[in-house]
């Protein structure tokens, strides 16, 4: 048995279609507990695609996705509770404005788990601090600067104690002084043992991090491995020459 | 590192451009011949309008205001009963003055504004049982914000404030041993403010679920509310009247009538829940997907994104598109008076017809113009406040 219940992520031959576009073009990948994967690729190669069909804010059309045992169909019950397993953090945030920043951590936990607030609120308050921003609890998110919103989005993500998290393109859209900042927090849940698929372009990230790198093209994986293989022994053409791209 | 710093730039005031009044009739009024011509026509027409009020004022009659009185504030309302409508307006101040305790901001300002018409009412030639009752809410106004100050029951005003309004209605209609007052008796601004008020509540409610419905993925639901906006819009808003007095008896079954007052209470919550609609629309579709992305990444359902996530933001996104549709449905309230219904506008136009008081027209409409113009802008004011105090953390 090649799939043992250690792999979380089970993705088959995975299609994707808008309209008459083929973006994902029959994608398998398994990913183990507590394994962090960094996924990259060229733009429009369907990497952002595919993670977000793990937790169903796209949909395939052909193939299979599991997800710590439940597989991802129409029915909306397994969708909702794969979704309340699996954070994700966005490329633009997509903080809830209205709300302070303690109100968007606690908003899903109170709502979806059912929590009571000041059980929320206990667990809010520790997430603000494992990302570094305890003292702007009360504050709204447009009072805050893009780092900062970025590591709310995180602690927004974990409120939900989820078995996976997902990373699209998480520093994409921040000033380069506060990358840093945003790359600390997930390598600190890295190390808590979480499992993780991001998608980014911050190699140094991914050497340092990820346990193993996936190159999409074109709406496919091209090649995988450690990210001493894919480094220093990249064995596909497509591979090398966007690494001699984005590593100047 | 280099260890010598360099000095901060220096902060500078603005330079000064004030060069006095003169300066600035110059620069602002005066600064070519031509500006110069338009200032002093501009000067001429304001002259014109001024002294024409001035002429107004000073020769207008208000007997015919004083005469009416009654009238004009509650239409046909029968007098031994009038004391209902007085006890309402007492619990609504009551409310007013423990929202300003609570809530402050806004409903101070509404506290204080009413305060300051009981008192100046007060004043106004008004016989003592009159003046006892507005004296009794500036007491209910204090006793309001005494009630608020101490308790500090947020949940227990909402709720006092949705009873209200059933409560307010049965009073004014009547219940247990209480005389029956027909709706098609009540009159003047008692009428108005019905209509109004019951447009605004019935029709909020029903054009956001209009506007959600409209977004639906389910085609059926989808077509029949872009059917009724669709419809609706394109008709004037008399004809929808008229038709909700012909058709909506039709449409019950038979035995029940139901009164004109509501027949025209309906016809108003049908059109304006179209333009609600419309407006609450535009609003969901200002809110970016990312929004909705982001609510169902953390496994809120649906319904619940809608509700905590896309309506509050859309919403307020819309305040004042949708005030300014309140503040016409409260002026278009008047077109009841082509159905028959005496509100505001209609005993004003009897009133101006008396015999007693020919050619007395201008007091009478200056008159209601004022008092629309009173809620009108303070409805408007209140969306202001209301839009800045909703803003808070706005990106």
């Amino acid at each position: 048995m090649s799939e043992s219940t250690a792999d979380i992520i089970i993705a088959r031959d995975v299609h994707k279609w808008y309209d008459q576009f083929h973006a994902l073009r029959g994608v398998s990948l398994n990913i183990k507990r507590g394994e962090v994967v960094v996924v990259f690729g060229p733009s429009g190669s369907g990497k952002s695609t595919f993670i977000r069909t793990i937790n169903r804010l796209e949909e395939h059309q052909r193939g299979q996705i599991i997800v710590d045992g439940i597989e991802l169909t129409n029915d909306i019950r397994n969708i909702e509770k794969i979704r309340q397993e699996v954070g994700m953090v966005f490329q633009q945030f997509n903080l809830f404005p209205h709300l302070t920043v303690l109100q968007n951590i606690t908003l899903a936990p109170m709502w979806v788990r059912k929590w009571s607030r000041a059980q929320a609120e206990e667990k809010a308050r520790e997430l603000l601090k494992r990302v570094g921003i305890s003292e702007q609890a009360n504050k709204f998110p447009g009072q805050l600067s893009g780092g900062q919103q970025q590591r709310v989005a995180i602690a927004r993500a974990l409120a939900m104690e989820p078995k996976i998290m997902l990373f699209d393109e998480p520093t994409s859209a921040l000033d380069p002084e506060m990358i840093k900042e945003v790359l600390d927090a997930m390598t600190d849940l890295a190390e808590s043992g979480m499992t993780m698929i991001v998608v980014t372009h911050e190699m140094g990230f991914a050497r340092s991090v990820a346990h193993r790198l996936v190159f999409f093209d074109t709406g496919s994986i091209v090649e995988q491995g450690t990210p001493h293989e894919i480094f220093h022994q990249p064995q596909e053409d497509r591979t090398k020459k966007f690494l001699s791209q984005i590593l100047h | 590192m280099a260890t010598q710093t360099q000095p901060l730039p220096e902060i500078l005031k603005p330079p000064i451009t004030q060069v006095g009044a003169v300066g600035w009739l110059r620069k602002n009024l005066f600064s070519t011949w031509l500006n110069g011509v338009f200032t002093l026509a501009a000067l001429y027409v304001i002259f014109l309008l001024v002294s024409g009020l001035w002429n107004f004022v000073t020769t207008a009659d208000w007997n015919v205001i004083t005469a009416n009185m009654r009238l004009l504030m509650v239409g046909r309302y029968p007098v031994e009963q009038i004391w209902r409508v007085q006890v309402c307006v007492v619990i609504f101040t009551f409310l007013v003055g423990a929202s300003w305790a609570i809530w402050r901001g806004l409903a101070r300002s509404a506290a204080i504004a009413l305060g300051a018409v009981f008192l100046t009412a007060a004043i106004l030639p008004f016989t003592a049982s009159e003046r006892v009752w507005l004296l009794a809410n500036l007491a209910a106004l204090g006793a309001g914000f005494a009630v608020g100050y101490f308790t500090n029951a947020r949940r227990v005003l909402v709720w006092a404030w949705l009873a209200s309004l059933p409560i307010i209605a049965l009073l004014l209609y009547g219940v247990g041993d209480m005389p029956r007052v027909a709706s098609d008796l009540w009159g003047g601004l008692l009428l108005t403010l019905a209509l109004a008020i019951v447009g605004i509540a019935a029709s909020f409610p029903l054009g956001v679920l209009l506007a959600v419905g409209r977004q639906s993925t389910y085609p059926v639901i989808r077509a029949f509310c872009i059917g009724y906006i669709e419809l609706v819009r394109g008709v004037p808003l008399i004809t929808v009247l008229f038709m909700m007095q012909l058709m909506l008896p039709l449409f019950l079954p038979e035995g029940i009538t139901v009164e004109r007052v509501v027949r025209a209470m309906v016809g108003f919550t049908i059109f304006t829940a179209a333009y609600i609609a419309e407006v609450v629309r535009g609003g969901l579709q200002s809110i970016p997907r990312g929004q909705s992305e982001a609510a169902r990444a953390v496994g809120l359902n649906g319904a619940l994104t809608l509700l905590l996530i896309i309506l509050p933001q859309a919403l307020r996104a819309t305040i004042p598109a949708m005030v300014g549709q309140f503040i016409s449905l409260f002026k278009d309230t008047s077109l009841v008076a082509i159905l028959g219904l005496l509100d505001l506008a209609g005993i004003a136009s009897a009133a101006a017809n008396q015999p007693d008081f020919l050619g007395r027209q201008a007091e009478v409409y200056v008159f209601i113009a004022a008092i629309y113009f009173c809620f009108a802008s303070a409805m408007s004011y209140g969306s202001r406040r209301l839009e800045r105090t909703l803003g808070v953390g706005e990106r």
